[in-house]
């Protein structure tokens, strides 16, 4: 039902063509479908009623992620509507979530999550960001989505701790710059702040947020690498039976049916991990952080082996803008990079091991 | 999908938990316990025989057949609870009740199924499987097993491979060619056959497990009666694919099935220069991906389960689960003998752990050929759950003597 409802209106107004014209265009983002979104209530799916959304659980978020993942959608969602405001409910004071998530909810602010400083990403060493006495210096790069956010939390210190602050991007005090991004449909920025007002979010101590929001976003990106992989593998199956070759179908061949039936298997292995963790998210907290590895690991490695397969069968059709794969080729990268790489999902899946503990020693086999 | 128990699945969990706690112990084999092929295959028996008693012995069989009429939910949660023991659940039973019952019960006459059903849920009558021949294994339907009408009996003659627990076993279920002169698939039939019938000459396999409990079986003027064909002359292919299809549902987890957390844990334990080889990032990363892929297999099988339990049938979908399955076994369990470095390949002599990794290591490559080849797995997936076209056959429609 929710689902039918997302795909249709993705496959209505947002298909490849649309995709090729917000590329050719150079758009921040497809404006017009997250209108749409925002009137069939998508943006506040996750944030809860109180707050103007619709308080859905995580495996109907992640029913919405899947179809965004399909459709290789030019919006927002997963900054400002997965982790800006999973953010904001997580840590923000009560003050802050009755500010701001009725307003992201219904879709009249944009918000984006700022943590990485470049390459060494977002550890205590890596951060240099400083909120002190309240205005925020020091610059935040790559963030998704920040030419059309207008808040953003961000990740800083005061003093010795880190903390997420709350800071709108409207003033001139912020400086945003588009960066040379590899994925053509979400841009990310540098972001340069020069004592800009930062409210210090308090309602958790900002180590604690991050790990249990990268968790919940672990899930709904696993879901919405499983959208992608699945479209890869229907744009293939679709080529491959089309298309003729040494006078059969390009489909009958053994290297490409083969190909296509490990990642058919791979999609539905990497589906199921992403429901258990869906279901753990809500039902199970002990299990999230394992489960949402799990998912995370095998949604993200299925969608790259199905990304990079799916221009391997269309062969050199595959290599041009007028087809599809290279949406997905270059989405795929994203998903791979944000949250944290395979190392970071690796460590977190061993360290919380149901029923084990590495520190305690002894286990018996 | 359903990932906990409706509350019927819970109270038949916790009767079975009870009556396993109760029955179980006396018939599960104790670590390092070194028992003959005979005595293997008695204990079997004898477990079978108190599962019939207790009323879990064929928890799918119909109620007419002897069986507990229950769900394949039922199954599987008898399944899950009785794993907890080391119980024997090889193919000396396995056979019987998930081939042999089935087949019969399908396609069998009322006699048969009165004559075989009640033995083999007691564990009275043991079944091994001669379909594979040495030019017919994933191509079975090219058997070259012959079964020639003669009187009230068939003279059967021809050699059969890969046929597991033949030398221990009562009875086999055979598939043998009837008639040549039409196309391979229809020109097979199906016959149950006593073990103990002159012409049969069982000789086991030296298999690179150093086990031998497959075998070939040589059958030389075999005389077996019509009344022991099952199903009418040339549906055996029919038959066949009832028990195949039987065979990969109960494939995927059913042995070697002994965990990543394992491995993790052993891993943990496994010095490495300061500490152990579980603080290596490249152990860490290979041992997480296994785990990732260990529970995508375990969900999927879940929404597989709740698939069935709703009346769908996930046809092709099952060969998933057995595909990934086999092969993560042979990755994992490799892995596994690397973190242990040489010691994983020459353990001392009380190190069961590592030799149980050795066993999966081996058995790894039979699982990926037995009840479907990773090949045949993914044409079938290709072809049935992706629509893609068949192969090209070069044997379509022609007569089998013609081939």
């Amino acid at each position: 039902m929710l689902a039918d409802q997302a795909r249709g209106l993705l496959a209505d107004r947002a298909g490849p063509d649309r995709l090729r014209a917000l590329i050719d265009s150079g758009a921040d983002w497809d404006e017009e479908l997250w209108q749409e979104l925002g009137n069939l209530g998508f943006l506040g799916a996750a944030i809860p009623e109180e707050f103007g959304g619709m308080g859905l659980s995580a495996l109907h978020l992640g029913v919405i992620c899947e179809e965004l993942g399909r459709a290789n959608a030019a919006v927002p969602f997963f900054s400002s509507s997965v982790l800006a405001a999973g953010a904001i409910a997580l840590a923000g004071t009560a003050a802050q979530k009755a500010k701001w998530l009725p307003m992201l909810a219904a879709g009249g602010s944009v918000a984006t999550f700022a943590y990485c400083e470049g390459p060494a990403g977002w550890s205590d060493r890596a951060v240099a960001c400083r909120a002190d006495g309240g205005a925020l210096m020091g610059s935040k790069y790559p963030v998704a989505d920040a030419g059309v956010a207008s808040l953003a939390v961000v990740l800083a210190k005061q003093e010795q701790s880190l903390s997420l602050y709350l800071v709108e991007l409207s003033g001139p005090r912020v400086t945003r710059r588009r960066l040379p991004g590899f994925d053509q449909l979400r841009p990310h920025y540098s972001l340069t702040f020069d004592g800009v007002d930062a409210e210090p979010m308090k309602a958790l101590p900002a180590t604690a947020a991050m790990e249990r929001l990268f968790d919940l976003a672990a899930v709904q990106a696993a879901f919405e690498g499983v959208g992608g992989a699945d479209a890869c593998l229907a744009m293939a199956l679709r080529y491959a039976t089309d298309r003729q070759i040494f006078g059969r179908p390009l489909a009958s061949f053994q290297a490409i049916k083969h190909r296509l039936a490990d990642i058919a298997k791979d999609i539905e292995l990497a589906r199921s991990n992403a429901y258990y963790a869906g279901w753990a998210a809500d039902n199970s907290e002990g299990e999230l952080p394992a489960s949402a590895a799990s998912a995370r690991l095998l949604a993200i490695g299925t969608f790259e082996r199905a990304a990079r397969e799916n221009i391997q069968v269309h062969g050199g059709i595959g290599y041009t803008f007028e087809a599809d794969c290279h949406f997905y080729y270059r989405r795929e990268r994203t998903l791979a990079t944000n949250l944290g790489t395979r190392e970071y999902w690796a460590d977190r899946l061993i360290a919380h091991l149901p029923g084990f503990d590495i520190a305690a020693g002894e286990h018996g086999l | 999908m359903d990932f906990e128990d409706s509350p019927q699945e819970a109270a038949f969990r916790m009767e079975v938990r009870a009556w396993l706690e109760e029955n179980a112990p006396a018939f599960a084999f104790a670590p390092g316990e070194k028992l003959t092929d005979h005595e293997i295959v008695q204990r079997g028996c004898a477990w079978q025989k108190r599962m019939a008693e207790g009323g879990y012995a064929g928890i799918l069989l119909p109620r007419h057949l002897g069986g507990r009429g229950g769900s394949i939910v039922e199954a599987v949660v008898f399944g899950e609870e009785a794993a907890q023991f080391d119980l024997p659940r090889g193919a000396y039973l396995n056979i019987g009740m998930g081939m042999a019952l089935p087949v019969i019960g399908k396609h069998g006459t009322p006699e048969q199924i009165e004559r075989f059903t009640g033995p083999t849920l007691r564990g009275e009558l043991t079944w091994c499987q001669l379909f594979s021949e040495p030019a017919a294994g994933s191509d079975l339907a090219a058997v070259r097993t012959s079964a020639v009408r003669d009187g009230d009996d068939y003279i059967v003659n021809g050699q059969k491979v890969w046929s597991s627990w033949a030398h221990e076993t009562d009875w086999g279920i055979l598939i043998a060619r009837t008639d040549p002169t039409v196309p391979k698939h229809k020109g097979l039939s199906f016959f149950v056959v006593d073990m103990k019938t002159p012409g049969i000459e069982v000789r086991p396999i030296r298999q690179i497990s150093g086990a031998s409990d497959f075998n070939e079986t040589f059958l030389t003027d075999v005389r077996i009666p019509q009344s022991s064909r099952i199903g009418a002359e040339g549906d055996g292919w029919a038959c066949a694919m009832t028990v195949l299809m039987g065979e990969r549902l109960n494939q995927g987890g059913s042995r070697g099935d002994r965990g990543i957390a394992r491995l993790i844990r052993l891993a943990a334990k496994t010095p490495r220069g300061e500490g152990t080889a579980l603080d290596s990032s490249a152990v860490r990363l290979a041992l997480a991906e296994a785990y990732a892929e260990e529970q995508g297999e375990r969900w999927f099988q879940a929404r597989l389960r709740t698939m069935v339990s709703r009346g769908d049938n996930p046809g092709a979908l099952a060969s998933m689960v057995k595909l990934a399955f086999a092969n993560r076994l042979q990755r994992t369990s490799g892995l596994a003998m690397e973190v242990l470095g040489m010691a994983g390949v020459a353990p001392m002599d009380d190190d069961a752990v590592t030799q149980d990794i050795h066993e999966d290591y081996i058995w790894s490559t039979a699982l990926r050929i037995a009840g479907g080849a990773d090949e045949v797995l993914r044409n079938q997936i290709a072809e049935r759950v992706l629509g893609m076209p068949g192969d090209m056959r070069a044997d379509k429609g022609v007569p089998f003597n013609k081939l």
